[in-house]
C-alpha cells in the first residue's frame, strides 16, 4: 500500500510516525477526494483545507454514505462555478441561511424513506453559522435532529469582502470595523461564542478545532459521526484574504491561535466539557497578532499595547475557563 | 365520503391521503389548523412513516421541506400571510432547484397594520416566485386542488401552492366530501424525483451558475412552469373522472350572451355567482373565475371573455402605487382586444363582500361611472376622521 506522508513542521506528529491504521484520512489512496481539486479557492485557504479533511473523514466514518448540504460561501461559490463542480459527494446548496434547517428536512427524508444509513453533515462559514443562519442552527440543535454542523470559522465575511461577523474577535480590521479613530477595529465585548451557546442546547456533542491539528479534526469528525442526534463542529480556519497573512502562514496562524489561547480546542460531552487540547509552548497573543494584517494598527509607530493587552486578558480568560495548561507544565 | 367538517381539517385529511413523507409546521393563524391535525395523525402512527418536523419558523418550514424533497421525500407543509414573506427567500429557492413542495396558503392580509383576517396580498405578493399558484373557490375544490397539486408538482417538478381563503374556507364547517384513500392512490402514483441526494449517484444541487448561463436556466424554467397549464387539464379531467368532481383553470358562468363580466379568484366567486343568478332576468352578467393564477392561463381568459364588454375585475389585493395585480395580466392577455377593463378591490383585510355592495359597482357600470380602478365599500367617513388628523 502506497502512503502519502506530510511534513507538519512543528511538534505534530506527523504520518512516518504513526501505525498506519492511525494515519490520517488523506494518506489512504482510497480517500473519496470529497472536495476534489481545480476548484477556486485562494491560495493557502484554510477553509478549503478543513472541508477537504472534515468530508474525507465523515464519508470514512459513515462508509460512503454521507450527503452534505452547504450553506452560501466562500466554499459554496468556490467549489461550484457551473458546469464544474469540486464535490465528490452528493451535495445540496440552498441559501446563505437556511443550511441547519435544509440538512433538519434531508435526514427527515431519509428516515421517513427508512435510509436511516445515510447521515447528513452540514457546514457553513461563520457568518453563515453564528449570524444569519443561527435561527436555523438552533432550532436544528434544540430538535436534536440527526445532522453534524461544521462551521468554518475565519472571523469574517470574507466572501463579500471581509466584512465583520459575530465571529470577527475584538481589535480586527474588517472593511466595516476599519482600522481608524481611537478604538480602532472590531469593538470589545461583541460577538458570540457558538461553541459555548451549543453548548447550552445540551446536544451529545461539540468541539472545536484547528487546520494546525489535523488529526484532531480528523479524530473530533470521527467521533461526531460515530453519534446520533445533533453535533457542531467549530473549525477556525485562516483566512489569507481577510487575515492579511502569507498563504504559507496559514496552518502557522492556526496553531498560534491555539498556542496563545485565543482559540481554545476542546470537545463536550451533553454540555459539559470533557476534554481539551492542552497548550504546549504557549506564547503571548502578539506573536499570533503581528503576522497578520488586519492587526497591523496594533504594532504601527508606537502601537497600541494597551489593546494587545486586553487581547491577552481574553487569552488568559480561555486559558483558566477550560484549564488549557497541563499541570506539570504550569 | 361527505361529511360536515371544517375546511382545514378537510384539507389535512386530503393532504394526509397523499402520503406526505416528511411535513415541517409552523404556526400561524389562520393556517394553523391543518398543520395541527396532520401532526396529530403523524404522532398517532395513522402516517407512518412521515415525519413531521416543528420548526423554528416558517424560513426554517420551507427550507426544510426543500431539503426533504432534494431527500427524494414528497414534502408538504403550509401557510400565511406574514409566515409566506417570511418563507420569500426560500420559496424562490425551491422553485429555481425544482423541487416539488406542496404548500397551502390559508389566505390572510400583510401588515402593517396586523391583520390576521382574509385577503390575497399574501400570495399575491408571491406571484412571481416561480410556484404554481391555484386558488380554491370553496372547500370541495379545496381538497381536490390538494390532490392535483401534488400530481402536477411531481409530474413538473415544479412546487405548487393551493391559496385557500382564511376563515372564509379554513374554519367553514360545511359538507366536503374528502377524496377516498383508494382514489388518491389510484391518483397520485407514488413520489419518484427527478434529482436526489443519493451517496450511490452523487449530484451537485445548487450550484453557482454565472451569466454564461443563468438566462437559460431562467428561461427554461419558466417553460417548465408554463406547461403546468396543459399538464393541470390533463390531471383534472382524470380526477374528474374518478370522482365526478370538475375543475377547470378558468371558469365561466352565465357569460352567454353578457356584455359585462365580473372577473374573481378564490371564494367571493360563490357570491358573484349567486348574484348573476338574482340578477339573470333582469340585469344579467356573466362571472369568470381563476383557479390557476400561476402560470397565467392567459389564452383560456382571452377565450372566456372574447364575448365581453366590459370586464370588472374583482380583487382580494392590490399593488400600491400601481394598481390592480389580476387585472394588470387580464389586461395583457386580452391587449388589442376593444374590451374595457376595471378593477374593483374588495374584501381587504377581511371586510365582507356583499351581494349588496356588488350591486352597486354593477350600477355604476351599467351607469357608465365606475372608475377604471378603485376599491369597494371604503368607508368615507373613517378616510375624513383619518386625513383631518393628518392635517391637524
Amino acid at each position: 500500500m502506497s502512503v502519502k506522508f506530510y511534513q507538519v513542521g512543528s511538534r505534530a506528529v506527523g504520518n512516518r510516525l504513526l501505525d498506519i491504521t492511525e494515519r490520517t484520512e488523506q494518506s489512504n489512496p482510497d480517500r473519496r477526494n470529497a472536495l476534489n481539486s481545480g476548484h477556486r479557492a485562494c491560495q493557502g485557504c484554510g477553509e478549503a483545507l478543513a472541508a477537504r479533511y472534515v468530508l474525507d473523514t465523515a464519508v470514512r466514518a459513515t462508509n460512503g454514505r454521507l450527503v452534505t448540504v452547504n450553506a452560501t460561501g466562500c466554499l459554496e461559490v468556490f467549489s461550484t462555478p457551473y458546469p464544474e463542480s469540486s464535490w465528490q459527494l452528493p451535495w445540496l446548496h440552498s441559501l446563505f441561511a437556511n443550511a441547519p434547517a435544509v440538512a433538519s428536512g434531508v435526514a427527515a427524508a431519509f428516515h421517513a424513506q427508512g435510509r436511516d444509513d445515510i447521515r447528513v453533515l452540514a457546514q457553513g462559514g461563520d457568518g453563515g453559522t453564528v449570524d444569519i443562519g443561527f435561527a436555523c442552527l438552533s432550532g436544528m440543535f434544540e430538535r436534536n435532529d440527526d445532522v453534524l454542523y461544521v462551521c468554518y470559522d475565519n472571523e469574517a465575511y470574507m466572501n463579500t469582502g471581509v466584512q465583520r461577523s459575530g465571529a470577527t474577535p475584538p481589535a480586527a480590521r474588517t472593511a466595516t470595523t476599519e482600522a481608524v479613530g481611537p478604538s480602532p477595529g472590531n469593538p470589545f465585548g461583541q460577538g458570540k461564542d457558538a461553541p459555548r451557546i451549543a453548548m447550552a442546547h445540551d446536544i451529545a456533542y461539540v468541539a472545536t478545532a484547528t487546520i494546525a491539528d489535523l488529526h484532531d479534526l480528523e479524530a473530533k469528525v470521527t467521533q461526531a459521526m460515530s453519534i446520533r442526534g445533533a453535533r457542531y463542529l467549530h473549525v477556525l480556519v485562516p483566512c489569507p484574504l481577510g487575515w492579511g497573512s502569507a498563504p504559507a502562514q496559514t496552518v502557522q496562524l492556526a496553531r498560534l491561535a491555539q498556542r496563545s489561547g485565543l482559540f481554545p480546542v476542546y470537545e463536550a460531552t451533553d454540555g459539559t466539557v470533557t476534554s481539551v487540547l492542552p497548550i504546549r509552548g504557549r506564547v503571548p497573543v502578539e506573536e499570533y497578532l503581528r503576522p497578520q494584517k488586519r492587526y497591523a494598527h496594533l504594532f504601527a509607530g508606537a502601537g497600541r499595547p494597551d489593546i494587545v493587552a486586553r487581547l491577552q486578558q481574553i487569552a488568559d480568560r480561555n486559558v483558566a475557563r477550560y484549564g488549557l495548561i497541563e499541570e506539570a507544565s504550569r | 365520503m361527505r361529511s360536515q367538517i371544517e375546511g382545514s381539517r378537510a384539507i389535512a385529511q386530503t393532504v394526509a391521503r397523499c402520503r406526505p413523507q416528511v411535513v415541517p409546521a409552523y404556526p400561524i393563524t389562520p393556517q394553523t389548523h391543518i398543520v395541527e391535525a396532520v401532526g396529530a395523525m403523524v404522532k398517532s402512527g395513522e402516517l407512518a412513516p412521515c415525519v413531521f418536523i416543528t420548526v423554528e419558523s416558517e424560513f426554517a418550514a420551507m427550507s426544510a421541506a426543500l431539503g426533504a424533497s432534494a431527500g427524494g421525500a414528497r414534502a408538504y407543509t403550509a401557510t400565511a400571510s406574514q409566515g409566506l414573506l417570511y418563507m420569500t427567500e426560500a420559496l424562490f429557492n425551491v422553485a429555481g432547484l425544482g423541487l416539488p413542495v406542496v404548500m397551502t396558503v390559508a389566505n390572510r392580509a400583510i401588515g402593517a397594520p396586523i391583520n390576521i383576517w382574509n385577503d390575497h396580498s399574501d400570495s399575491m405578493s408571491q406571484r412571481d416566485c416561480g410556484w404554481v399558484q391555484l386558488y380554491a373557490e370553496d372547500n370541495q375544490a379545496a381538497v381536490a386542488l390538494h390532490v392535483v397539486a401534488f400530481a402536477l408538482a411531481e409530474r413538473l417538478s415544479l412546487p405548487v401552492m393551493v391559496c385557500v381563503d382564511g376563515f372564509v374556507l379554513t374554519h367553514a364547517v360545511e359538507p366536503i366530501d374528502v377524496p377516498e384513500a383508494s382514489v388518491v392512490d389510484d391518483f397520485l402514483p407514488p413520489f419518484v424525483p427527478r434529482q436526489v441526494l443519493d451517496p450511490d449517484e452523487p449530484v451537485t444541487i445548487g450550484a453557482m451558475v454565472g451569466p454564461d448561463a443563468f438566462t437559460e436556466v431562467r428561461v427554461l424554467a419558466h417553460r417548465q412552469l408554463m406547461q403546468a397549464l396543459e399538464t393541470f387539464t390533463d390531471l383534472t379531467a382524470h380526477y374528474s373522472e374518478l370522482t365526478g368532481q370538475h375543475l377547470e383553470a378558468v371558469s365561466s358562468y352565465r357569460t352567454e350572451g353578457t356584455d359585462t363580466v365580473l372577473m374573481t379568484i378564490g371564494s367571493i366567486t360563490g357570491t358573484v355567482r349567486d348574484l348573476a343568478d338574482e340578477l339573470a332576468d333582469t340585469d344579467p352578467f356573466g362571472v369568470v373565475s381563476l383557479t390557476m393564477y400561476r402560470p397565467f392561463p392567459a389564452e383560456d381568459v382571452r377565450h372566456a371573455l372574447a364575448n365581453a364588454k366590459h370586464v370588472i375585475v374583482i380583487e382580494r389585493a392590490f399593488a400600491p402605487g400601481a394598481g390592480g395585480v389580476v387585472s394588470a395580466d387580464v389586461r395583457t392577455a386580452l391587449a388589442g382586444n376593444p374590451i374595457r377593463i376595471s378593477t374593483v378591490v374588495a374584501g381587504l383585510g377581511g371586510r365582507a363582500v356583499t351581494t349588496a355592495a356588488l350591486r352597486g359597482v354593477l350600477a355604476d357600470a351599467a351607469a357608465g361611472t365606475l372608475e377604471t380602478f378603485g376599491f369597494l365599500d371604503v368607508k368615507d367617513d373613517v378616510m375624513a376622521r383619518e386625513l383631518s388628523e393628518v392635517r391637524a
